[in-house]
């Protein structure tokens, strides 16, 4: 353990004058450091000043256009027309795709959260899935929208229909509904999960009993998070489930294998989100810019409430898990 | 503010802390003073986390801050490089004084405040990067991009951190992450050393690593005593009997703001300590 | 192994299960559920390939023919020529630039987020890029017909900016004819991909010990220097993984693109003109072609292609961030 004592500390400390006052010395970099404080400053009253500026554009343009007859009425009973096919079509697609993706991502995510296995022959198979995750969300959704045209509407034959499109955003939403189901399971502490065992509960009783139950915050603003991806998406949906205008529906027909049947997959179903890309595409009728207004204020609209709603009802229900 | 009130329990009294009185700290009568602090209190929020410190620490020496967890140590020990800054929340009251300048003024140069005072933490903490940048960093962001000086000055501060003969091969190519721990505290020591402090801070500075080279941190420390004022805090009694000229005990109060008891050299604070407080914490009657 | 019920473990510790019980429903129920995602990746390459290929099987036109830069798709127009340099071009070019213009942006905010704001700053800004994030690509299309293409043309808003410093030389470029161009897409792409590019970044920024600012801080340096000298650097393949995303993210996106980016299938010639991705001819294409024909083999061949791009992007992200995990 030699060490350099005396002649490495030759000319340290010294008794010479320190550097008198500590103001003014690296003056340069504090400066520097304040700019670059401001300019960072400025990147987040950008992104609040542009969402600002989007949401009252859009509040300013769709003013005279939105209103219950604008919602509820046809495009073709007056001038403006109206949106209801179409607005029947977002909700019908969102509701048709959530029933088949929230379960298949649920237990998807139970499968990654609880069972899944790094390590050993089933490690590569969860590396797989993995992987599968991470590609298909890279995919281009109009990528994803052509398979869904390969297969359900050529291979199939079902031709342009609600229920190729609600398994084409399916298969595009899987991952992230997988992904959020598996953080909330994850989020559940191991010591629930061990007490439940060491009272003598099987696996699965305890994810069912225990394990789910926690994590409801979680999955339900999971499901509510993936639902604004869904409500919105047009580009899966172009080649899936059509471009058409639908004139009218007749909501008194239950049917649900008549394609003139609002209720029935197997018709296609134009989105607001495609109507939007179908009218400034087409350009035709006086009223299409207001009309295109309209929907994307509607839309905006969702997703400000689908957002907002997410985190509220995690809140509440999370408060209402642990403060009860 | 004071504490008076407090205390009416015998078990915990409150100790009037003399003014730092030359004689006791520093036979010469030509004592250089580095640090003083007066009436140092430090409050989070409005949580009083040490109350009324002061003291005088001299150039050239090591003050070792002892006692319990809680007591406020390493609180007080960040005064020194304004590190409570950081902190949110954190307000210092009382002067804090190094070499005669009060480093609490508005418009002081924190940045060259701490360049001058330096800190080593207890967990070695290099930076992902390799030993050569690592120690050049501090001088780097100085403006010194000479590559012949700051060749030297690594080299230097290498050889004072008693790190030099183990890494001086693989100074570019070893990132400081893949050293032991004992060789990565003398790492951020010698990262330390190249700011060419006058004062060197350690918290707790080997308590992370094994006996063997915690004896070689303290073996470093009484040679950096030649060249630097150290000021170290420490949970190991032998360690602050083994290295320090002075100690410091500080303890918990009832309101858990922690309080210097008692202050003088080394020897006869372990031997004669003048408070019972201290006397107990040192025999190992509590903390 | 099979699981048995609470009740048959208390009344026994070996009970044998009955043959029904040795599949455990559950267990493979959720596996099922998750390998799904396996068998969608295999269908979707499986598919997408043998479409892609045809214009080289079935309608047997070399490869080489789809790197030159001539698109002439329809037989009656003359001979055919299936290049889609073009549209590999325009995607790399609108992209770049998109990432040009993000990248800065994003990463400072997420800087913002991550070392600058304090808690009330960031509760406001973290909600508000989600709500960016659900922004569907149609409305930021129309945003991009309605306000930008118009403003960049001269049409409404252009001389006020004109006479800034910077942004007045890029947007006084001359050639804006309709507005409609490269610079329109690239614009609109980089508020698309902002939000992607920032929570990854915050996320890497995020993960970097607290000790080492501390450190850092400690030997007297500015907080800028921190971030510059040791945040940076140290976060730089998960700053890299997030570049990689937002540009998938970019050239993936057809709408939007689609919507304001001119659609004229030649090589991009300047940032103030039309051009066409991938992605844009795609969708302006596939609904007019029929089936089998070599105009619809070829957009099989550029979705392809995009394909081969995403999946490429997501190894690269891996490699980034094993060389992550590895230092």
């Amino acid at each position: 353990m030699t060490s350099t004592t005396g002649r490495a500390f030759a000319g340290a400390g010294s008794p010479a004058p320190k550097p008198s006052l500590k103001r003014r010395s690296s003056r340069g970099s504090i400066l520097a450091d304040k700019a670059a404080t401001v300019v960072l400053w400025g990147t987040g009253a950008f992104v609040l000043l542009l969402l600002g500026a989007i949401i009252l554009h859009f509040a300013v343009a769709a003013w005279g256009v939105v209103s219950p007859s604008f919602l509820f009425s046809d495009p073709s009973d007056s001038a403006l027309g109206g949106i209801l096919p179409i607005l029947w079509n977002s909700i019908y697609m969102l509701v048709l795709t959530m029933v088949i993706a929230v379960p298949i991502g649920i237990l998807g995510g139970i499968y990654m959260s609880e069972y899944a296995r790094d390590t050993g022959p089933l490690g590569y198979v969860t590396a797989a899935i993995r992987f599968a995750e991470e590609s298909i969300s890279s995919v281009p959704s109009i990528v994803v929208g052509l398979f869904g045209l390969i297969l359900f509407v050529d291979t199939w034959h079902w031709g342009f229909s609600a229920l190729g499109g609600a398994l084409a955003l399916t298969l595009f939403n899987l991952p992230l509904m997988t992904r959020l189901a598996e953080q909330a399971l994850r989020a559940v502490p191991a010591g629930e999960r061990s007490a439940s065992l060491a009272l003598g509960a099987t696996k699965w009783q305890t994810i069912r009993h225990v394990v789910v139950p926690l994590a409801i915050p979680g999955l339900v603003t999971g499901v509510i998070l993936t639902a604004g991806r869904v409500f919105g998406e047009a580009a899966v949906l172009l080649f899936t489930s059509g471009i058409g205008t639908p004139a009218h529906y007749n909501f008194g027909n239950f049917s649900l294998t008549d394609p003139s049947s609002p209720w029935s997959p197997f018709r296609s179903a134009t989105t607001m989100s495609v109507y939007i890309y179908k009218l400034q595409s087409e350009g035709l009728g006086a009223y299409v810019n207001q009309i295109v207004d309209g929907c994307a204020a509607i839309l905006i609209s969702m997703v400000l409430i689908f957002n907002l709603g997410a985190r509220l009802v995690g809140r509440v229900l999370t408060r209402r898990m642990t403060a009860a | 503010m004071t504490a008076n009130a407090i205390y009416s329990e015998p078990l915990i009294r409150r100790v009037e802390v003399a003014a730092p009185r030359a004689q006791e700290i520093a036979p010469a009568a030509t004592a250089e003073i580095k640090i003083s602090t007066e009436h140092v209190s430090i409050r989070y929020g409005t949580k009083v986390a040490v109350r009324d410190v002061s003291l005088t620490v001299e150039a050239r020496s090591i003050l070792a801050l002892i006692g319990p967890s809680g007591s406020g140590k390493s609180t007080f020990l960040r005064c020194f490089n304004r590190m409570n800054d950081l902190i949110p929340g954190a307000s210092v009251t009382g002067d804090v004084c190094l070499d005669g300048e009060n480093v609490t003024d508005a418009d002081v140069s924190v940045v060259e405040l701490r360049r001058r005072v330096g800190m080593v933490f207890q967990r070695p903490n290099p930076f992902p990067m390799s030993i050569y940048e690592n120690v050049a960093y501090g001088p780097r962001r100085r403006g010194k991009n000479d590559k012949r000086k700051l060749d030297e000055l690594v080299e230097t501060s290498l050889k004072r951190a008693a790190l030099w003969d183990e890494v001086k091969d693989d100074l570019r190519r070893k990132s400081g992450l893949a050293l032991s721990g004992g060789q990565q505290q003398r790492l951020c020591i010698a990262r330390v050393l190249a700011t060419e402090p006058d004062v060197i801070l350690m918290d707790e500075p080997a308590s992370a690593l094994d006996p063997v080279s915690t004896l070689r941190i303290e073996e470093l420390m009484r040679e950096l005593r030649e060249a630097y004022t150290i000021v170290i805090v420490t949970h190991n009694m032998q360690q602050a009997a083994r290295v320090s000229d002075v100690t410091a005990f500080f303890t918990m109060a009832e309101d858990r703001a922690g309080y210097l008891v008692e202050v003088g050299p080394t020897g006869r604070i372990f031997t004669r300590p003048n408070e019972r407080l201290t006397e107990d914490y040192i025999s190992g009657r509590f903390g | 192994m099979a699981q048995l019920t609470g009740a048959q473990q208390a009344s026994g510790l070996r009970t044998r299960p009955g043959p029904l019980k040795r599949i455990d429903v559950p267990q493979v129920a959720v596996f099922l559920a998750a390998a799904s995602m396996i068998l969608i990746v295999v269908l979707l390459l499986a598919f997408i390939a043998r479409q892609g290929i045809q214009l080289f099987v079935a309608d047997h036109v070399p490869v080489t023919q789809i790197f030159s830069p001539t698109w002439q798709p329809d037989p009656g127009s003359g001979p055919t020529s299936f290049g889609i340099l073009p549209f590999i071009a325009g995607t790399l070019f609108v992209t770049g630039v998109a990432l040009l213009i993000s990248t800065p942006l994003s990463v400072g905010l997420a800087l913002f987020l991550s070392e600058i704001a304090p808690k009330w700053a960031r509760s406001v800004v973290q909600p508000a890029l989600e709500i960016f994030v659900g922004i569907p690509s149609v409305v930021w299309g129309w945003l991009g017909i309605t306000i930008l293409v118009p403003f960049l043309s001269g049409t409404f808003g252009h001389k006020i900016v004109v006479s800034l410093p910077i942004l007045g030389q890029v947007f006084s470029m001359p050639g804006f004819l309709t507005g409609f161009s490269w610079l329109a897409g690239s614009l609109v792409l980089s508020i698309m991909i902002l939000p992607t590019i920032t929570s990854v970044a915050y996320d890497s920024f995020r993960a970097v010990p607290q000790e080492l600012r501390t450190g850092s801080l400690a030997l007297g340096t500015t907080r800028w220097q921190t971030i510059r000298h040791l945040l940076l650097p140290s976060a730089m393949s998960g700053v890299l993984t997030a570049v990689v995303l937002g540009m998938t993210r970019a050239a993936g996106e057809a709408l939007a693109v689609q919507m304001v980016i001119g659609n004229s299938p030649s090589m991009p010639a300047a940032i103030t003109q039309p051009v066409t991705t991938l992605t844009s001819q795609i969708t302006l294409d596939m609904g007019n072609t029929v089936f089998g024909e070599p105009w619809q083999d070829a957009l099989w061949t550029m979705s392809l292609v995009l394909l081969v791009i995403s999946v490429a992007s997501v190894v690269m992200v891996r490699m980034l961030n094993k060389r992550r995990m590895g230092s």
